[in-house]
């Protein structure tokens, strides 16, 4: 196995947007920095698989900045833990790397949100994020029936995207109800930008169902998802498809953060005016400081390059377009918070941890995470609890208590050439 | 460079586009199950982003691969527990 140290002023955790703009922002002072992110190229996910060929202008724009900067890329490299408070440790494709720094920038975005209920573990079930992601690395949903539901914006976006894929999208599943779509709808007004993304969004999906108040309630079939039974108001009904994607909202990867001590407010990492976090020389930016969309990350990460380059004054430019970007972030977040409602989707037999197989009756034996964890197991699998700790936290009110190394499972191999050079 | 690489998947050959993932090899080779979970239920891929582990393949001997993170590659041979 190869080892290799790097050695950079500004060190970005992320290649996403947030990231992108973070390490372009902070190049631009000539300072040596690098961006890790475990995918192979930049763009997180929602430019994914873009970098050649940019879907928009925006996209465009950013991945030309980066090609503009010397910027060191370390794709396919997973941050894992720390050798000390300047020193990170990360599993690369074949082997692990030492990465110092002076300066951090977390920029480790979102997952999405998922809710279990009967069914949500057959083949093809599977996050609305997560269908899309597929399709942009090669997965074909020509003539397949698709289903979508959760909530938030993203589920339009992902429907008009596999619809370009020429996918048969049988219906648009949004929990919230239709009056909150319409108060969200009205403050769309003071953001023309989001008002013609919404507008596009609505010419590019006439003609496909979409219901409100309605969620899944239940995906049949043997092997895989032959169907799905779907609830608005009194009415269930159920529906054919070949894929359901549902994803219900986002959840902010805080993981790595906290791990550094980073300290938190409410669900997101608690950043000042120019992101820095609590902890000295590690500054956060986009999806992991509050839920807030592209736009809301490119200023962020902008801020944190600068603010981390010692360019201040660049930074305090920007402020007030991340003050109005949060304004329309907590719009977003009240429309479509989750109805109470929807902890009743699991049925005591209903499996909550995917990968250890934990059924919700057992979990709700339980008052808190901890115990939950010690008796059954749940959380202890691969994911570390990234898949059932945010429903456990909607369906049980428990939250994650701490985060111990390796921050994502590495090969053992990994872990043990590591440790040696450590001694 | 070519635009297509050929890999195996369950000793089937499948040719993919350049740069598509190897889980996006295993559903057009006609699985959808990846792996079985600890009770025996087969499982695929859910995030599509690397964190939720439930497309874990078995690529060229190496247990435990996210098939949602890794392009394919020319001559690969990859197996699921399906």
């Amino acid at each position: 196995m190869s080892n290799n140290c790097y050695s950079f002023d500004v060190l970005v955790v992320g290649g996403g947007p947030a990231g992108m703009a973070a390490a372009v922002s902070a190049a631009e002072s000539g300072l040596r920095v690098g961006v890790a992110d475990d995918n192979l190229s930049l763009g997180g996910q929602i430019w994914r698989g873009e970098e050649s060929s940019p879907s928009t202008p925006l996209a465009k724009l950013w991945y030309t900045r980066c090609e503009a900067v010397q910027v060191d890329r370390l794709g396919g490299c997973r941050v894992f833990g720390s050798i000390d408070e300047k020193t990170l440790l990360a599993e690369t494709i074949d082997g692990w790397a030492e990465l110092k720094f002076d300066k951090l920038i977390l920029a480790t975005g979102a997952r999405e949100r998922f809710l279990p209920f009967p069914g949500w573990t057959l083949p093809n079930v599977m996050g609305a994020g997560g269908l899309q992601a597929l399709v942009k690395s090669g997965v074909s949903v020509a003539g397949r029936k698709v289903v979508i539901a959760g909530t938030g914006p993203l589920l339009l976006a992902v429907a008009a995207h596999l619809k370009r894929f020429d996918a048969d999208i049988r219906l648009i599943a949004e929990q919230a109800s239709w009056s909150k779509l319409l108060e969200f709808g009205l403050c769309l007004i003071s953001q023309p930008s989001k008002l013609k993304q919404a507008i596009d969004l609505r010419a590019d999906l006439r003609g496909v169902r979409f219901v409100t108040n309605c969620w899944p309630i239940a995906a049949e079939g043997g092997n895989k998802v032959e169907s799905v039974t779907m609830r608005a108001g009194p009415k269930t009904w159920s529906i054919g498809c070949d894929y359901l994607a549902c994803g219900f909202h986002l959840v902010p990867n805080v993981e790595l953060a906290i791990f550094l001590g980073c300290a938190l407010s409410g669900d997101f990492v608690q950043v000042d005016h120019l992101q820095r976090t609590s902890a000295t020389d590690i500054f956060c930016a986009g999806e992991p400081t509050g839920i807030g969309g592209l736009e809301l990350s490119l200023v962020e990460g902008q801020i944190a390059g600068y603010a981390a380059a010692g360019a201040s004054q660049r930074a305090t430019q920007l402020f007030p377009e991340r003050d109005a970007l949060r304004g329309f972030a907590g719009h977003l977040n009240r429309a479509f918070g989750l109805r109470p409602g929807l902890r009743s989707l699991a049925t005591p037999e209903t499996l909550v941890c995917r990968c250890e197989d934990v059924e919700f009756a057992r979990l709700r034996e339980h008052k808190s995470w901890r115990s939950a964890k010690l008796h059954t197991r749940c959380g202890m699998g691969p994911c570390q609890g990234r898949i059932c700790g945010p429903a456990l936290e909607f369906l049980l009110g428990w939250k994650v208590e701490s985060i111990r190394p390796p921050v994502f499972p590495v090969q053992v191999e990994t872990l043990a050439a590591s440790q040696q050079v450590q001694q | 460079m070519p635009e297509t690489v050929q890999l195996k998947v369950n000793g089937a050959t499948v040719r993919m586009p350049r740069g598509s993932t190897v889980a996006a090899a295993v559903i057009h080779a006609g699985s959808s199950g990846f792996r079985r979970s600890v009770s025996g239920q087969p499982r695929g891929p859910l995030c599509g982003m690397g964190v939720c582990f439930e497309c874990r393949v078995t690529i060229d001997g190496r247990a435990h691969c996210r098939s949602c993170q890794i392009v394919c590659g020319e001559g690969m041979e990859v197996t699921t527990s399906e």
